[in-house]
């Protein structure tokens, strides 16, 4: 893995259209039951402008972006070789149906160690008016390739 | 809302039975279509002992009992874990996932607390450093 890449950041991604089905189909997916989770009249009881995205969705977004890095051939990432060893996600406010997120990747580390290189990556996430939405932070583990 | 806790407190518990129906579901979801999660073959020539759960189906479905218990997914403000082992998904078969939250800080001035989620499988501990922010 080049450590070369630590602090590169890349340009914005083009918005991500967030959907109200496939928010439901995410909520169904990971079982959560909350009405603002698929209710549209719950969601808007509840202050918010449509229906309400659980609070790991915002990785669904965030690995489009992580792909600039993992599918670049100049970092080196054998996928085949990489477990997930940490996820975070930092929520301004939830991402709720109708949205449009654009993303913007930062390398923040990468770490060596026996043999194995941990990659750490930061996307923020920000609203057709430039405000922040969430920060989701990743740590790849990438076995080396003799490894 | 103003919420009051203790250091202690649980403040939910959940049992979760998991299938291979459901990680394609997640994988589909999600847009992660690993093979490891759904393919026994490719599963095992990689050196896993059969097809696991993807660690954010985990992570995902863990955090369910937090929001339910808030009532408002606006007042969780952070959410991290660390994906220390993984959940063998058998076929035929299911796994069990036990999830138990329980409140570890609680920080008045800030109006926030820390909850701490245990997430175990057959009694082995998945996730580490399940920790979530939330308002109180």
């Amino acid at each position: 893995m080049d450590a070369g890449f630590v602090g590169r950041v890349y340009p914005p991604t083009a918005p991500y259209a967030v959907g109200r089905e496939h928010l439901r189909d995410f909520a169904q997916a990971v079982g959560a039951t909350h009405p603002v989770h698929s209710d549209v009249e719950a969601a808007r009881a509840a202050g918010y402008a449509d229906i309400v995205a659980t609070p790991t969705f915002a990785v669904v977004i965030a690995q489009r972006a992580e792909a600039q890095l993992i599918e670049d051939p100049a970092a080196g990432i054998d996928f085949s070789r990489v477990v997930h060893a940490e996820e975070r996600f930092t929520h301004r406010r939830p991402i709720v149906a109708g949205d449009e997120i654009t993303t913007v990747l930062h390398v923040d580390a990468i770490v060596e160690r026996g043999g194995l290189a941990m990659v750490t990556t930061r996307c923020e996430l920000t609203d057709a008016t430039g405000s922040p939405v969430a920060s989701v932070l990743s740590t790849l583990a990438v076995r080396g390739a003799e490894a | 809302m103003s919420r009051s806790v203790e250091v202690g407190q649980v403040v939910g518990t959940r049992t979760v039975t998991v299938t291979r129906a459901d990680l394609v579901h997640y994988a589909g979801a999600s847009g992660d279509r690993n093979p490891i999660h759904w393919n026994e073959r490719f599963a095992r020539e990689v050196g896993l002992p059969g097809v696991i759960a993807h660690g954010m189906f985990t992570m995902g479905t863990a955090v369910n009992v937090v929001v339910d218990w808030l009532g408002d997914p606006g007042d969780l403000l952070d959410y991290g874990v660390r994906f220390t082992r993984p959940v063998p998904v058998p076929d035929p078969g299911e796994a069990v996932v036990e999830i138990v939250a329980t409140v570890a800080v609680v920080d008045p001035e800030a109006g926030t607390a820390r909850i701490d989620l245990t997430v175990s499988t057959e009694g082995t501990k998945v996730l580490g450093r399940a920790q979530v922010l939330v308002r109180l």
